[in-house]
């Protein structure tokens, strides 16, 4: 048998070259077709760029992907922090917390399908006046997919405002939050302000990457801005997935350049932001020694009322989706369906649940690499010093910092190139991509915060090193593991695009099903299949309280992180 | 003892490689038995997601087993053949069999990246219509056996009989008509097919002389749509958001109708609306009308890859879809209400009955009230008309 500890050295090095490997390739494969090169290339030449230069749109699609992606992150981070100012360890806080935190789980494409229902001139909220005032039709007003994004900006922060505030909350843990209260309470600043002076400066530093991987996230999704933004012209990754999709095979060429300007757009934003950054320090460090005071009450208002809002928003369209699931016929401008019928369910319902088990084999599997994983590199890290710096953080991030649509249709030539039947796999690894960060994450925290002193005993009583890894610091950090493999299956039930292309069509997944049926636009279908999606990505959290909760009933000093 | 076991390996998979003869039908039915189809097709569409699982049953009769891959837009699988192509993917492709017409078909015959012919060797080609409807021509280029076609479709517009009893039957009464109730119309946003669609059957009622459309676009293109643009420009303005935005796909565009947004939809499926009320999907008063110079009309098809992993099943799935039984099914208005490709005189007398017995449906208009289908224009019509609509108007203000 091999030494475990021969295993564990090279496993950091392993784990880099998944989440850069991959990267780095479909970079150079999308990059060859943008120049001209590549298998079917003329050979080297710039017309792709040119084309996109010349596309009458590009201003207009550059410009809706950059207020989307910086106004929905600047807005999600306003009210998570608005929230963790005024109201953390209220009743009230942990309240809206059981609120936001099952929306972490909802599928992007469901919450915006749901979203779109509820805030259409048609929709659910219109046809409140309509009814009082006996409209027969809707008004004709442009909310939904609008020119400037403004509704895409608002669903992006109502998606976001859950993860923000939960790598926030998480981070509280790490930066003294009470002492730090304490010292600026007395020295006379609001509760509001005495948080974003003392606390919010230390919490953004721990959050930055995760702020980062939103605001990339906003300029470049493909789901929420089919579905919520402006298509006249639509943003560029949209204008993106179109040319890719074009029935002229010539146009895959200008698609590759506008990926390219699609991650130069990125990359330019990222830079302003971290510009943004230093201003908004300079600025804040000024304020912090002037002593002004910030309006108390108004700003505790304010941040309750955003983040109920935006959490009941979602809520609201989930519980659209599901009434559209069991709906008769349904009109403008009835609050309700006609009559409840479950044909949908009997139409989708078996071919779903099919599909679902499908999902979870790729969810479970993914994931379980992924923790593997990410244990063996913290193990490392613990055993042999081999530390995870602020650069390597910056690689654990790189599949979520860089754009999908610029680095997936490079890597399209692999499933073509090796043949059929790796579908199942390429789909699995192309998720540890995307899982990995994420679990990483999660569990690194509690992972480093346990207690060597329990290493140094159970050492000291003669056990090895493994089996300190396996008796002792496994049982412990049962809980945070087993959230790390809820999080980590939720990401892996939502991805779409690494689903679609590296399974070349073959894979179903509830994701690629649910974007296809977006396209049609039955809300019934949509309704069934939503609700699977969400329950796929809710019910490992589900277990993964449960689980600890019944194995540590009588262990409660066990239970760790 | 290892080096020959894979040499014997090597030699059963080796026929594998050479694609089948359709014309040996017997050989296609034993090479398919066994085999796995995976049927790139749009997926937008529930009750045509219902269809193809019903013909995957039938399949299933056969020892083919159907997997339908669920497209977003059929560029989706033409990409992955060209990519299989440009990878030097020659067998074993991942795509067996495309639902396919127009620019999709008439670019992957000009690349070389079908199989076939084959559409003329199928048992069931014998009770297709081909002296009477356009199943051997898509989108005028001639399909040559490399496509075998699957359902008639025709332009119809859908409209409220209650709450609009007469529809505008022509481009300039449509015009005149949204004028006066601005915001009450829409169409699917080119390049979606339905919404180009739009444009082809409103240039053919305004042109002189249609037949101009039969030939690739030439020079005279800005004097032929000179008349279509001015059109266009009076109609943006007044249509439903002044048409800053569009609905994406026609299915779409009958949720705005079921929503009470818009008051007339265009559709390519006379069938469509009958189908769309027995799910929901529309009020029962929706009603279906044809312009007074009649509409466009065209085939769909299936097509197979030259990489196609699986060519005779796919062969015998395309064979199963000409079937009468199938086709009967397709025009049952619940379930497809999709045109029948076959013709009426070349089926048995029972079968024939069987689809004289068939109730059209409310919504759904007679043969003789569809009217003779005009013919599509050459495919060069629809990228240069939708290029031209996005340039116009789907990217600035």
């Amino acid at each position: 048998m091999v030494s475990p500890t021969k295993v564990l050295r090279p496993l950091p090095l392993l784990t880099a070259g998944v989440l850069a490997g991959p990267v780095l390739l479909g970079l150079f494969g999308t990059l060859l077709p943008a120049f001209g090169l590549g298998p079917l290339g003329p050979g080297l030449r710039l017309s792709a760029f040119a084309a996109v230069r010349d596309w009458p749109g590009l201003v207009d699609a550059m410009a809706v992907s950059v207020t989307s992606g910086v106004l929905s992150t600047i807005g999600a981070l306003a009210i998570a922090s608005l929230i963790l100012a005024g109201w953390h360890g209220t009743a009230a806080f942990r309240w809206l917390e059981r609120l936001l935190s099952p929306l972490l789980a909802v599928p992007h494409a469901a919450a915006a399908l749901g979203l779109a229902f509820l805030v259409a001139p048609s929709g659910w909220l219109m046809r409140l006046p309509a009814l009082a005032l006996g409209w027969d039709v809707p008004p004709d007003l442009l909310i939904v997919q609008d020119r400037h994004g403004l509704t895409l900006t608002a669903g992006l922060i109502a998606k976001e405002l859950p993860f923000l505030l939960l790598m926030m909350l998480a981070a509280l843990g790490q930066v003294d939050q009470a002492r730090r209260m304490a010292v600026a309470r007395s020295l006379g600043a609001g509760r509001v302000a005495a948080w974003f002076k003392a606390v919010f400066p230390g919490v953004y530093a721990q959050v930055r990457l995760p702020v980062l991987v939103v605001l990339v996230y906003g300029m470049t999704n493909v789901d929420v801005a089919t579905i919520l933004g402006p298509n006249t012209p639509p943003s560029l990754s949209v204008q993106v997935t179109r040319w890719m999709l074009d029935p002229d095979l010539g146009q895959r060429s200008v698609a590759a350049a506008a990926a390219m300007v699609q991650g130069g757009l990125v990359l330019m934003v990222l830079a302003g932001w971290v510009g943004g950054e230093r201003v908004t320090a300079c600025l804040g460090r000024r304020w912090i020694w002037s002593g002004l005071s910030l309006p108390e009450g108004p700003a505790r208002g304010l941040g309750l009322i955003l983040a109920t809002v935006s959490a009941i928003a979602v809520l609201a369209g989930i519980a659209a989706l599901a009434l559209w699931s069991v709906a008769a016929g349904w009109r403008f401008p009835d609050l309700a369906p006609d009559a409840l019928t479950l044909r949908s369910w009997s139409r989708f319902g078996p071919e779903m649940t099919m599909v679902a088990a499908c999902t979870m084999e790729i969810a479970a599997l993914s994931t379980l690499i992924a923790v593997l994983l990410a244990i063996g590199c913290l193990e490392a890290e613990h055993r042999f010093g081999l530390s995870v710096g602020q650069r390597a953080l910056w690689l654990l991030y790189l599949p979520l910092l860089i754009p999908q649509v610029a680095f997936l249709p490079g890597l399209l030539l692999i499933p073509a190139t090796i043949g059929n039947g790796y579908e199942m796999p390429m789909v699995i690894f192309g998720h540890v991509i995307f899982v990995l960060p994420y679990v990483f994450l999660s569990l690194s925290g509690p992972f480093r915060a346990w207690d060597g002193r329990f290493a140094r005993v159970g050492a000291g009583l003669g056990a090895s090193p493994d089996r300190v890894l396996w008796s002792l610091r496994m049982p412990m950090l049962l809980a945070p593991v087993l959230t790390a493999a809820a999080v980590g299956m939720a990401v892996s039930v939502g991805q779409y695009l690494p689903t679609l292309l590296l399974g070349g069509g073959r894979v179903s997944t509830l994701a690629t099903e649910a974007v296809a049926l977006a396209a049609g636009g039955d809300r019934r279908a949509i309704g069934v299949w939503g609700l699977g999606q969400t329950a796929a990505a809710f019910g490992p959290f589900v277990l993964a309280l449960a689980i600890p909760a019944l194995v540590f009933r009588n262990r409660r000093g066990l239970r760790h992180g | 003892m290892r080096l020959p076991l894979l040499a014997t390996l090597a030699l059963t998979t080796l026929p594998a490689f050479a694609q089948p003869d359709p014309a040996d039908w017997p050989a296609v039915l034993a090479e398919a038995d066994g085999q796995t189809v995976y049927w790139h097709a749009w997926g937008g569409s529930t009750t045509t997601n219902d269809f193809i699982a019903w013909i995957g049953e039938q399949a299933a009769e056969k020892g083919v087993t159907l997997e339908h891959v669920k497209l977003a837009d059929t560029a989706d699988a033409v990409g992955l053949v060209l990519s299989e192509k440009a990878a030097g993917k020659d067998t074993g492709g991942a795509v067996d069999l495309i639902w396919i017409n127009g620019a999709n078909f008439a670019s992957m015959k000009e690349q070389d990246l079908l199989f076939g012919p084959f559409a003329e060797d199928l048992p069931n080609w014998q009770f297709v219509d081909v002296e009477g409807k356009t199943v051997t021509t898509d989108f005028t280029v001639p399909t040559e056996g490399y496509e075998s076609p699957w359902a008639m479709a025709q332009v119809v517009f859908i409209h409220d009989g209650e709450r609009l009893p007469n529809p505008p039957p022509s481009a300039l009464e449509l015009l005149e008509w949204a004028t006066a109730h601005p915001g009450r119309f829409t169409f699917p946003q080119p390049p979606d097919f339905l919404g180009t669609t739009f444009l082809k059957q409103m240039l053919i009622d305004l042109v002189a002389d249609p037949a101009v459309l039969q030939d690739p676009v030439g020079d005279d293109y800005d004097e032929v749509t000179a008349t279509l643009w001015a059109f266009m420009d009076a109609l943006t303005p007044v249509l439903w958001r002044q048409g800053r935005a569009y609905p994406q796909t026609g299915p779409r565009q009958l949720q705005l109708m079921n929503d009470g947004e818009v008051d007339i939809a265009i559709s390519f499926s006379p069938g469509e609306a009958t189908a769309a009320i027995a799910n929901f999907e529309l009020p029962d008063t929706a009603r279906t009308y044809v312009f007074d110079k009649g509409t466009l009309g065209n085939a769909s098809f299936v097509a197979i890859p030259f990489n196609a992993n699986a060519a005779a099943g796919a062969m015998v799935v395309a064979d199963i879809i000409l079937s009468p039984e199938a086709q009967l099914r397709a025009q049952t208005p619940d379930i497809l209400g999709y045109g029948t490709v076959l013709a009426m005189d070349k089926l048995s007398a029972e079968d024939r009955a069987a689809f004289d017995a068939l109730d059209l449906g409310v919504a759904t208009l007679s043969p003789a009230e569809l009217g003779q289908a005009l013919p599509e224009p050459h495919p060069s019509w629809a990228e240069r008309l939708s290029a031209d609509w996005v340039a116009r108007y789907g990217v600035a203000d």
